[in-house]
């Protein structure tokens, strides 16, 4: 099993009211986010537990350019990886990232 | 000196007079079997034992390979799909020797084995066209062991819906004096309608159990994910519409199940029902039963059956080729032939992909073979008639004068960027090339040529290659569209933003479809009972797929 | 037919547990407990080299069902199918214990268990196995201070092993077309009874031993209802009205019941037998109708008021 955080600063605050939201299911090929509005708008953390070793440089890539795409200033991602790939964990961001801007 | 030029038809009377003894007629029993065949066959024949992609003549393969290998050996098999343990086993006990093969799917890895061991020599991989080309060139068949679901005692078979290979089978053996056997579930009065003729029949024999036939297109919509669902909208407005796809092969996989159930749903909101999609080239996908109801389909034509599809396609004889007696009619020759010619599109996965859009399904230590679609997925050059998708597509790819232009078949390869495992789709070098020196190919397996695919579609985007005019361009359009693999992420992202500028690189956005919106809601099935639900209680979903 | 499936019917076997939740309550009335960013996790995953969930697969609160309060426990039946381990089967304990404590206040007019459930997890079976036997235990008591407790099942991983002897405690049960309720799952009775006695993939008979349909006919359910999470709804609020009491006249009516059915159906070999014998039409359909045509069955014998 490994754990890592990706952190990263940011232009804006995420948009919405939300405190929290929770989106998938830790399952195989799937993944739980948990996201959570407890940053400075300036700065937002990913932190990814997963059982599938050895592709650390592939999250870095992928949160890397979620964070880019989508500037999520105040939100800390905790991650519970099922064996996910790339494209759904993708995914999983941007869906969580729409519930926080979503009305509370 | 006089010339004999009826060796082959003499050596045929020697043969069926010696195998007579065993029948009742054409008739023979079970418990004969074995040594009708070690009769009617001889070291070294051509033997074509009917392992079609879906239906098997399994007692006739089981019984062979118990055969007396002193007495029946060196023989050289021509089939097409090399499926069960004992079409292996033939090779392992010294009864049969040389191969000629189309698709081993399920004995892919076995295969690869024992070609390394020197169990076999292999004499070529081949489509299933070229195959069925070659039963009437040079590998024509001395003895046919074939399976159908009836026989009377004339030797008349009903073959049904698993009609599949065996007329072709039959034409090369029988008017060339080979010999053919069949293996049937049922020996009837009258047979419910003619498939093969009794004449072409030499000897019947009636098993205990039913033939051998697995389900191999039946896809649950429950496994269906939101970024094959993504890939399958992208595909329905970015290629089906845009050229206007009316008629169509789709390879089977997830991602077509998803376009077959986005058709009703997301294809009726962009307003395309009747412009695309209406005449197929199509194994009975139950995943396309939602779209058939919702009156999207004018013809299908198949190149097999599919377990419990048959009633539904029985009652559905406006759309499938369903004979006079009620049930289907399929025949993999003419479908392939079809798909071929009269297709304006072929859309289907594959397992790798590399930087110039070569596709292969030969992974290590696996030789799945070919089956059908390097033929459905390649640019046939001998077309003549126009379509308007097939004009447009020859017009983005063509540089010179216009009047001397061919159009082209759209190839679309649609693939996620990651498979299995987190084992990369898109690759720099094919696996199958070191597969190939190690077993020493004079080529490498390839499925689908680069330069005959039209499309990519992945999660990312959909890459347009008819467009691309140096291989430069090809690279980066491919690398552009492969995501987080190390492939898509040695992307020259300067020349990716330029070719997405030219449309030859379209995201998501581009087409105007936000990512979000791909839901398992859209789906018009999301289970097998939904399927069976849509078919009126018609379709009869096999037990494996049974949650209810 | 042009368009037998509705689209834009949430269904309940495709939805999370938190889905089923916010369908099947009064809109934005539940308030969750121990949610998942307390992060009251299993400690025991770790070790196994798997990651856990953030509400170790289960999610309970209160809300209301048409204005009523209630109280929930939803699985989340893909996260290790469903199955207890110690976290989860406190927190299962806990809002039942909670319900039993106000009973006489401002508690709880019906307590609400989503079920869904292959049993307990083997990383975690001693505790597993306690919490099932604390939860039966508080089912009783809750049900014994005039609290009916609804089991609603219709999930992937039905209701097996302790999850199955909890819905048989419940008040009442609901189950849809993909409920399996049962203690011994198809590859443990294959493999302890042969496969001739019983073959785990043959999946039309473990749907006809255990299934949705078989347990409503023969008393085991008290409603089936179609996919959505509107009929689960529907049949929750009609269920909640006419729950049986939980005394000794209640539970020698059951065990009548069950005597009785044992009698006129012990011998059966397979579910078409027992239609037969019920004289229902068309026993070898029964599992074929779609539910329109399932639910129009006019039945005796399977109704009781007893549980």
């Amino acid at each position: 099993m490994e754990q890592f955080q990706v952190r990263g600063t940011t232009e804006r605050r995420a948009g919405g009211n939300r405190d929290r939201a929770v989106i998938g299911v830790n399952a195989s090929g799937n993944l739980e986010v948990l996201v959570e509005r407890v940053l400075p708008d300036s700065e937002c953390l990913v932190d990814v537990a997963t059982a599938v070793t050895g592709f650390g440089r592939i999250w870095e890539a992928v949160i890397q350019e979620f964070l880019e795409r989508t500037s999520p200033g105040g939100l800390k991602f905790s991650i519970n990886d099922g064996g996910a790939r790339p494209d759904t964990v993708t995914l999983r961001l941007l869906q969580s990232v729409r519930l926080m801007e979503d009305e509370a | 000196m006089l010339t004999d030029w009826e060796k082959q038809r003499t050596e045929r009377r020697t043969r069926l007079e010696a195998g007579s003894r065993y029948a009742n007629g054409k008739l023979v029993a079970s418990e004969k079997t074995k040594v009708l065949l070690e009769t009617v066959i001889r070291p070294g024949d051509r033997i074509c034992l009917e392992g079609d992609n879906q239906k098997q003549a399994d007692f006739l393969a089981e019984v062979l390979a118990s055969v007396d290998p002193s007495r029946i050996h060196d023989l050289h098999i021509v089939q097409s799909g090399i499926v069960l343990q004992a079409h292996l086993d033939l090779f392992e006990r010294g009864i049969a020797r040389k191969l000629d093969f189309s698709y081993s799917g399920p004995q892919g890895a076995a295969l690869a084995r024992a070609l390394t061991a020197g169990k076999i020599e292999l004499g070529a991989v081949h489509t299933y066209i070229e195959l069925f080309a070659r039963y009437f060139m040079d590998l024509t068949p001395h003895v046919a062991l074939i399976v159908a679901r009836q026989a009377d005692r004339d030797g008349n078979l009903y073959t049904g819906p698993n009609t599949e290979d065996t007329p072709t089978i039959v034409e090369a053996t029988a008017f060339k004096s080979g010999i053919v056997v069949a293996q049937v579930n049922e020996i009837v009065d009258k047979v419910p309608r003619v498939d093969i003729a009794g004449d072409q029949v030499d000897f019947v024999i009636r098993t205990e159990k039913p033939f051998y036939v697995e389900p191999l297109f039946t896809r649950d919509p429950a496994s269906i994910t939101e970024n094959q669902i993504l890939m399958a909208m992208m595909a329905i407005k970015g290629i089906y519409a845009e050229y206007g796809v009316k008629r169509l092969n789709h390879g089977i996989g997830f991602p077509t199940a998803a376009i077959e159930l986005l058709l009703p749903t997301y294809g009726e909101q962009l307003g395309l029902k009747g412009k695309i999609a209406t005449h197929w080239a199509l194994n009975p996908h139950p995943s396309l039963i939602p779209a058939i109801e919702s009156g999207w389909v004018q013809q299908i034509h198949s190149f097999g059956s599919e377990v419990g599809m048959d009633d539904y396609m029985s009652a559905r004889s406006d759309v499938y080729f369903v004979g006079d007696d009620g049930s289907l009619r399929s025949n993999r020759l003419m479908c392939q032939t079809a798909g071929l010619y009269a297709c304006d599109m072929f859309i289907g996965s594959t397992l790798q992909i590399d930087l110039e859009g070569n596709s292969s399904t030969f992974t290590s230590g696996r030789i799945a073979g070919f089956g059908g679609a390097p033929n459905m997925g390649s640019d046939a050059h001998g077309r003549r008639h126009p379509t308007p998708a097939w004009l447009k597509a020859g017009r983005e790819s063509w540089d010179g004068d216009r009047k001397l232009m061919r159009g082209r078949k759209l190839v679309v390869q649609i693939l996620e960027t990651f498979g299995e495992k987190m084992a990369p789709n898109y690759v720099e070098t094919l696996d199958s090339v070191a597969m190939a020196e190690k077993l020493k190919f004079d080529l490498v397996p390839v499925m689908i040529y680069g330069d005959d695919v039209s499309h990519i579609v992945t999660e990312e985007g959909i890459a347009n290659l008819l467009l691309c005019r140096t291989s430069a361009e090809r690279e980066q359009a491919i690398r552009g569209v492969a995501g987080f693999t190390d492939v898509g992420r040695g992307r020259d992202r300067k020349a990716v933003e330029a070719l997405r500028r030219r449309g030859i690189i379209r995201r998501p956005e581009d087409l105007g479809i936000d990512p979000l919106a791909a839901s398992r809601q859209l789906l018009a099935a999301r289970s097998i009972k939904d399927l069976v639900t849509w078919s009126g209680g018609l379709y009869q979903a096999p037990s494996k797929f049974r949650n209810w | 037919m042009s368009n037998p499936v509705q689209p834009n019917e949430a269904d309940w076997y495709e939805a999370s547990a938190r889905e089923r939740i916010d369908g099947l309550l009064d809109p934005k009335s539940f308030v969750e407990f121990l949610g998942p960013e307390q992060r009251a996790v299993s400690p025991h995953l770790a070790q196994f080299d798997l990651t856990g969930a953030f509400d170790d697969g289960i999610v309970v609160g209160r809300g209301r069902l048409d204005g009523q309060e209630v109280f929930v426990a939803a699985q989340e039946g893909r996260f290790l199918g469903g199955a207890f381990g110690e976290v989860h089967g406190a927190k299962l304990v806990g809002i039942l214990r909670a319900a039993r404590d106000g009973a006489n206040n401002d508690g709880p007019r019906a307590v609400l268990l989503l079920l869904d459930t292959g049993g307990v997890r083997l990383q975690e079976a001693n505790a597993g196995e306690l919490a099932i036997s604390e939860i039966v235990d508080a089912v009783v008591k809750v049900r014994s201070a005039g609290i009916p407790i609804l089991a609603l099942v219709g999930g992937r991983a039905g209701a097996f092993g302790g999850g199955g002897i909890i819905t048989a405690c419940c008040s009442r049960i609901v189950v849809s077309e993909h409920a399996r309720v049962s203690v011994s799952g198809p590859e443990v009775i294959e493999i302890n009874k042969g496969v001739e006695e019983f073959d785990s993939r043959d999946r039309a008979l473990v749907w006809r031993v255990c299934g949705a349909r078989t347990r409503y006919l023969t008393g085991g359910a008290d409603r089936y209802v179609k996919g959505s999470i509107r009929d689960f709804r529907e049949a929750a609020l009609a269920l909640i009205r006419n729950a049986p009491s939980f005394d000794l006249v209640t539970l020698v009516a059951e065990q009548q019941r069950l005597m009785e059915r044992l009698q006129r159906f012990g011998d059966c070999r397979d579910a078409p037998d027992i239609w037969r014998k019920m004289g229902l039409p068309e026993p070898e359909r029964i599992a074929e109708l779609d539910d329109d045509a399932f639910l129009a069955i006019r039945t005796k014998g399977a109704d009781h008021d007893a549980r």
